[in-house]
């Protein structure tokens, strides 16, 4: 299996995704080697990593944390800063290509009967280790450029995507809504498409990240109202609709705070539309959290709010309802395809938006209902399911 | 020598268009859809006519000319008769040639097809007086003897408080924990009762009908008159009635015109006439012929909908309970406004079909029921309809 992150290293769901994934598969009694790119830290898993840069050869490592969600340009920048010794691989592009290269020697170094490889940052490995191996691959898309650019996708990254589902054997899409994209912007055949939806780890404790103390629960105590946005602050992810939502919002009802948990490469231009319409003492900046911190936001909100415009899957969805907030989400959205129990909107009806969020925030026993309902909807997404799915393409292949 | 006794339900609600938060405060109008949409009350009325009310009317009305002995029996709600008026009177004109054959028997309902009696008798009574008045009206008949409350919702209780009425028959529904080992076919006596009688619907049979006629997976697809009368005759000897309650859209809009349902229907009255002992009968004839069998006690309230056959689909979850509580909260408000139009749209929001929307229960079973909820989601029924009783709240302040 080849991935780019893995969590507690991660800056987004994939890392999430591939580690629930490769767990169920292993415990599905699958045999699987986790490939990711350099030594990223230490990991306790039940199943053995390969680290593409320990291979006997001297290559300076790069701080290349957020790679799976910035372009290439941006990338350049980051890089700029760091100076590592003996560069090799100046740009993000360079290090998917040798990725792809050093993959060739792990795909010697193993045995195996299926490369997994996910998105397209590890299509190139997973394709070099087919063209070694001559076993079948599977394309695991998360997400695609479509997605991440709102229609402006990044030629060098749309070509690489493009070569890794058009030359895999079989394709998994996390929702019908990615599928969809492939079908009608990369040409792909819909049976060769399986879609298997994303699962959420309920073995982590919720109950136990208790909300003690937190400034945002003070305020909740005031009697304000709490709606947030869990995600990357970046295009794709809608985050400028959930402001304008928030100000319709407060034209009707004051005392709403509206929290903006993440990073991203909008996050400076939110923090300029909050100010713009004069909502900036409502609109909270957190940054990106995890652990307790996020679980602490998640429980203390009184609804989660997903505005995205175009969101594969969308896990912190799922993870909002595991903690007892309601969510209401974007119509293009994977998660809307599983969650019934939630209130769904088009991320562009900001009055919709604003209409059904007042309608959660008026109302305990809709909000109740949501989270009660939302939940099971939640539970039902299994990664031991997925990795059921996941299983039968396998056995298609072999 | 079994009697069929048919009873048909004929009822639209005013559904409520999506009044959003911001609405609140423009006073309405909330039942004025005018969209394509399955809100628009107007659209959803005259597509049922077509499909529905008038070719079946109109087949009724050849059965009955042809075989005397054939004769039906309905309740038609307030709130279908207003609508009728309003957008097809040409409905109400064969519904009212239908009862002038004098082989047609309405019943007794709540204007505004409401829960009212498990809320307020006194808005119960008030509904009951306003619809006998609509049928003197409309049909010129006097109050009709026999009682059907919505949705077939019954218990003792009931019974008892139309009895006190002067009813002197009620409808409900023939509950398997509520019969037991006995019988839906003869006519039953609610306990603690004096005269009234209870007739209870087969629900067997009707379903086959109403709800199995054009399932393929269904062992006994098709349904021909011929077999159904025979499953009619094999209850001789062993009942006096046969309680065929439905829902009167069963023909051709819940089951299409192409599933051959008006066909069925058509022979059927000749099928179970080749029987010299079978014949037709309606609600009050039949307790006016049979004597009571035995008591019926029915502690709990059932109902004739879903497996349940209970108030789930109306009161299950907190959001209903949540409407209901906050809409009979303000009944005293409004009847003290003595605002007619405040009135009229408090009562237009009594109806049940409103909470039937906000069921979340069915709402897991996908497509089945999407069918019957015209909105997008349990929940938006909710936020809609509790958006226009802050409008009504807001009315009822200003109004002082």
């Amino acid at each position: 299996m080849f991935g780019w992150e893995y969590p507690p290293h991660n800056s987004g769901g994939l890392g999430v995704a591939c580690q629930g994934l490769a767990r169920a598969l292993v415990a599905q009694n699958v045999e699987l080697v986790f490939v990711l790119p350099k030594k990223l830290g230490v990991f306790s898993e039940p199943f053995r990593f390969r680290f593409a840069d320990v291979a006997g050869f001297k290559i300076a490592e790069v701080n290349s944390l957020l790679v799976p969600y910035i372009t290439s340009e941006k990338y350049k920048v980051l890089i700029n800063g760091v100076l590592p010794e003996g560069q090799y691989g100046a740009t993000l592009f360079d290090e998917v290509r040798r990725y792809a290269f050093l993959a060739k020697y792990i795909a010697e170094s193993e045995t195996f009967d299926i490369i997994h490889a996910h998105d397209w940052l590890s299509f190139g490995a997973g394709i070099v280790a087919r063209k070694i191996s001559g076993k079948p691959l599977v394309a695991h898309v998360h997400a695609t450029e479509i997605d991440r650019t709102a229609g402006k996708p990044n030629e060098f990254i749309y070509r690489e995507e493009k070569f890794g589902v058009i030359t895999a054997d079989r394709i998994i899409a996390v929702s019908n809504f990615t599928k969809n994209v492939l079908v009608d912007s990369y040409g792909i055949k819909p049976d060769k498409i399986s879609v298997i939806h994303n699962g959420i780890s309920t073995s982590d404790n919720m109950d136990s990240y208790r909300v003690d103390n937190n400034g945002i629960l003070k305020l909740k105590r005031l009697g304000y109202k709490i709606v947030i946005f869990v995600g990357r602050i970046t295009i794709m992810k809608g985050p400028d609709y959930f402001l304008y939502a928030a100000k319709k919002v407060l034209d009707f009802e004051k005392k709403v705070l509206f929290v903006m948990v993440g990073s991203g490469d909008m996050e400076g231009a939110m923090m300029n539309k909050a100010a713009e319409l004069g909502i900036s003492n409502k609109v909270l900046f957190p940054g990106f959290l995890r652990g307790k911190e996020l679980a602490s936001v998640y429980q203390t909100a009184d609804l989660f709010v997903m505005p995205s415009v175009a969101e594969p899957f969308g896990l912190t969805s799922l993870e909002s309802l595991l903690y007892g907030t309601p969510v209401l989400i974007s119509k293009t959205s994977g998660a809307s395809e599983v969650l019934r129990n939630s209130l769904k909107t088009d991320f562009w009806d900001v009055d919709d938006m604003a209409d059904k969020i007042l309608s959660v925030i008026k109302h305990k026993s809709l909000h109740n209902e949501l989270v009660v309902n939302g939940r099971r909807d939640a539970y039902s997404c299994s990664w031991t399911s997925a990795a059921q799915k996941c299983l039968a393409v396998y056995n298609q292949l072999i | 020598m079994p009697s069929i006794c048919f009873y048909f339900q004929v009822h639209q609600p005013l559904r409520i268009k999506k009044y959003r938060y911001f609405d609140i405060g423009k006073k309405g109008p909330y039942f004025d859809d005018n969209s394509d949409s399955n809100l628009n009350n107007q659209k959803i009325l005259q597509k049922v006519a077509q499909k529905s009310y008038l070719p079946a009317n109109r087949l009724l009305f050849e059965l009955i000319k042809e075989y005397p002995k054939f004769k039906v029996s309905f309740s038609l709600s307030g709130l279908a008769i207003e609508q009728f008026e309003k957008y097809s009177p040409e409905t109400l004109e064969s519904f009212q040639k239908l009862v002038d054959t004098k082989r047609v028997e309405l019943l007794s309902e709540t204007y505004y097809h409401s829960l009212s009696f498990i809320y307020s008798k006194d808005e119960f009574k008030s509904q009951i007086d306003l619809h006998a008045e609509k049928l003197k009206n409309v049909f010129g008949i006097k109050r009709p003897a026999v009682f059907r409350n919505t949705e077939l919702i019954y218990n003792n209780d009931l019974a008892k408080y139309i009895e006190g009425l002067g009813y002197k028959g009620i409808l409900a529904e023939g509950a398997d924990h509520v019969l037991g080992w006995r019988s839906p076919n003869f006519v039953y006596r609610p306990v603690n009762t004096k005269k009234i009688k209870l007739l209870l619907k087969n629900y067997k049979l009707s379903d086959d009908i109403a709800f199995r006629f054009s399932e393929r997976s269904w062992c006994e697809y098709p349904l021909t008159a011929e077999k159904f009368a025979a499953w009619v005759n094999a209850i001789n000897g062993n009942g006096q009635i046969v309680n065929l309650f439905m829902d009167y859209e069963t023909f051709g809009e819940h089951q299409w015109e192409d599933t051959g349902i008006f066909n069925f229907l058509r022979a059927l009255p000749r099928e179970i006439l080749k029987h010299p002992d079978n014949d037709f009968t309606t609600p009050f004839e039949a307790i006016k012929k049979y004597e009571a069998v035995g008591e019926i006690d029915v502690p709990y309230y059932i109902s004739w909908a879903d497996v349940e056959r209970d108030l789930s689909a109306w009161i299950g979850n907190s959001m209903q309970a949540d409407a209901l509580s906050k809409l009979y909260e303000i009944k005293d408000k409004v009847y003290k406004s003595k605002n007619n139009e405040i009135k009229k749209d408090w009562q237009r929001l009594t109806t049940s079909d409103h909470f039937y929307y906000m069921c979340v229960k069915w709402f897991q079973d996908g497509d089945v029921h999407a069918y019957f909820n015209p909105y997008d989601s349990p929940y938006d029924a909710f936020r809609y309809y509790m958006n226009v009783l802050a409008d009504l709240e807001l009315r009822l302040k200003e109004n002082g």
